[in-house]
């Protein structure tokens, strides 16, 4: 018994602790992938630039190097396949083996040109002047609105939306599913007959064990239509129907777990309340829910788990898109969907899987915190 | 008029007859112990008094139980309204998990009462005369779990005398404490003798001579033997509470 809670106390640690290990590498590289440099005019004042900055580049948003604190200066925004807007293919060689020599030119010629390239093409006397990049900041992973992990040059990783359509999807599974399950599990503990109990409660627990891919495919069948009819949406897929989806498979466990808590309430709690003149309910409302409510606080605490963690079903019916969500009825994506789609593409070791890794810490931290708060309200509760 | 009394009671579980044609009163301001072997039907018989045993399925009842002349399983009877004036200390200690304080306003609080003065002075009346103020009164705050076994049934007297009910059944109110605790417990059913009419049930023959007015033995469902206490213990008609009380058998 020891040796076995030591081990899995050991393997609980070594997973966080490699978690983290990896989560944390990404705010010590820059946003641009490794082998690629920005480098810039000699005259150029900008010292250096973050991911946004970049992004905004070169999707033409910042135009003018004040902007940036430099001198005001049209930006030139240059990539490798520009060079044949300077040079003709005579002028790089057969080969292309002119090409960082006629790169550095380019740069020393155009005093406003940033240009992005890789370092294999970073000339010995080479003329412009390369740009130390900042690193990614804590700040701008949390906080950053745009999630777009293959952008070039710079990756954009702002986690802000997916940690939104976490917390939204989440929220509405778990204020739906907690009280319909605590009613469900009070009316099964409390009220049913032996027979209907015996009934229900192996079908409930059997609910539990569905594939969460089978719960997806009947949010996309039953759900969304439902949802895109009612609240005439351009498309059902939406927060609101993770949200419902995950509230159904959190539901069986929630119902098992409080039902056993509510049953397992010594009769004499009971027997003492009754005896004093409280009704039924008032003995249900303010002996047994209370009595049971570390039970019931760890049927909430899997039940935020199933909700933060699920991924497939919620990647079939949220829409799967990565903006920050406005509304409950809007599409959007959650951090274990994100991670799940894009693990396979992200090259190992690469900025963009480091940056998953990150993801599953922020996932880890806030389900570590939902279940701190749930303990900690529980607690409140009891004593009142 | 007596205080409490059961005419011809039967009980039956399903097929077992677990009391079988009771007849006993009780007068205001007594104390009355039941007495026999386990499994005679003692804890039934007390339950009577509050329809505890409404609670438990398969349960026929036939007879009359009154209590202060009215027939409790009366149709025009509340079980809520009886449970107020009829209430109940438990074998093992059975505290809310809930504050101290929280646990003697419980029946009030059920009962719709919100005025906290009154609340507050019932608590502390309630808590004075189950003789457990002095030790508690400065963590009422804190959980009853907090208490020692024979604090937490003195609790749970408090908690029964908070809705002010005339008549307190107690079943082995003390067999699961202390010697100590059992003479705290027992000294308090001396005292609250004056304002109530009680019914204890106790395995402890001591127990049962030191505080008990009337004594009834009870025998595989029946009333066997009915008498003034100091008269069973000195005098008792019947071999079998002879037996029972001198230590031969049960
Ligand atoms: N809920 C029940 N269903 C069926 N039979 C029961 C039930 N409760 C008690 N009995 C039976 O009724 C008889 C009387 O039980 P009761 O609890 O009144 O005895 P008791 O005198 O209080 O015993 P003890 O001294 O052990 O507490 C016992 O034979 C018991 O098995
Ligand atoms: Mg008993």
């Amino acid at each position: 018994m020891r040796i076995s809670a030591l081990v899995t106390s050991i393997t609980i640690i070594m997973i966080v602790f490699f978690l983290f290990r990896e989560g944390v590498g990404i705010f010590k590289s820059p946003s641009v992938e490794k082998g690629y440099v920005i480098a810039v005019n000699k005259s150029n004042a900008v010292e250096t630039l973050n991911s946004t900055q970049l992004k905004n580049i070169y999707d033409q948003e910042i135009t003018n190097w004040k902007t940036l604190g430099g001198k005001s200066q049209e930006i030139t925004v240059f990539r490798v396949e520009d060079i044949t807007n300077y040079y003709s293919e005579e002028e790089l060689g057969a080969n292309m083996e002119y090409l960082p020599a006629k790169i550095s030119e380019v740069l020393a010629k155009t005093p406003g040109m940033i240009a992005f390239f890789p370092s294999t093409y970073l000339v010995k006397n080479f003329k412009g002047k390369v740009l130390p990049l900042k690193n990614i900041s804590v700040a701008n992973f949390l906080g950053g609105t745009e999630w777009f992990p293959t952008a070039q040059p710079s990756a954009q990783f702002g986690a802000w939306p997916l940690i939104l359509g976490t917390l939204y999807v989440s929220l509405i599974a778990i204020l739906l599913a907690l009280p319909l399950g605590l009613a469900t599990a009070v009316y099964l503990a409390e009220i049913a007959d032996k027979r209907t109990r015996n009934f229900l409660k192996p079908v409930i627990e059997l609910l539990a064990g569905i594939p969460s891919v089978v719960y997806g495919f009947f949010g996309l069948v039953v759900i969304v239509p439902i949802l895109k009819n009612t609240f005439h949406l351009d498309s059902g897929q939406s927060g609101l129907a993770g949200g419902i989806l995950l509230a159904i498979m959190a539901l069986p466990t929630i119902i098992t777990v409080s039902e056993d808590a509510l049953h397992n309430t010594p009769n004499a709690m009971r027997e003492a309340s009754l005896a004093m003149g409280a009704s039924k309910w008032q003995t249900i409302c303010r002996i047994v829910v209370p009595y049971s409510s570390s039970g019931i606080t760890a049927a909430a605490i899997l039940g935020i788990g199933r909700a933060m963690g699920e991924t497939m079903a919620v990647l079939m019916v949220t829409g799967n898109a990565a903006v920050v969500p406005h509304s409950i009825f809007e599409p959007l994506r959650t951090i274990p969907a994100t991670i799940a789609a894009e693990l396979g593409e992200a090259p190992q070791g690469g900025l963009h899987y480091q940056a998953l890794f990150t993801l599953g810490c922020i996932l880890f931290i806030m389900t570590v915190s939902a279940n701190l708060m749930a303990g900690y309200i529980s607690k409140k509760k009891r004593l009142a | 008029m007596h205080k409490i009394e059961t005419k011809e009671i039967n009980l039956h579980y399903g097929n077992f007859h677990a009391l079988k044609g009771i007849n006993l009163v009780a007068k205001e301001n007594t104390v009355t112990a039941l007495i026999g072997p386990s499994g005679c039907g003692k804890s039934t018989y007390l339950r009577l008094f509050n329809r505890m045993n409404d609670l438990i399925d398969n349960v026929e009842i036939s007879g009359q139980v009154l209590v202060d002349g009215e027939d409790i399983y009366g149709r025009k009877v509340q079980v809520d309204d009886l449970r107020k004036k009829v209430g109940m200390v438990f074998q093992k200690p059975n505290p809310f998990p809930k504050s101290i304080y929280e646990n003697v306003a419980y029946g009030l609080r059920v009962n719709g009462i919100n005025d906290k003065k009154f609340i507050e002075e019932r608590v502390v009346s309630s808590l004075e005369q189950a003789a457990l103020w002095e030790e508690v009164k400065d963590k009422l705050n804190k959980s009853a779990f907090e208490l020692s076994g024979g604090q937490q049934q003195r609790l749970c007297i408090a908690r029964a005398l908070a809705v002010q009910p005339s008549v307190l059944l107690m079943d082995e109110p003390a067999s699961a404490l202390d010697p100590l605790s059992t003479s705290k417990i027992e000294e308090l059913i001396h005292t609250l003798k004056k304002d109530y009419t009680i019914i204890i049930v106790t395995h402890n023959m001591q127990q049962a001579g030191r505080v008990s007015d009337y004594t009834a033995f009870f025998y595989m469902g029946t009333l066997v033997e009915f008498n003034e206490t100091k008269i069973i213990f000195t005098n008792p008609k019947n071999i079998q509470t002879q037996n029972y009380i001198t230590g031969r058998f049960g």
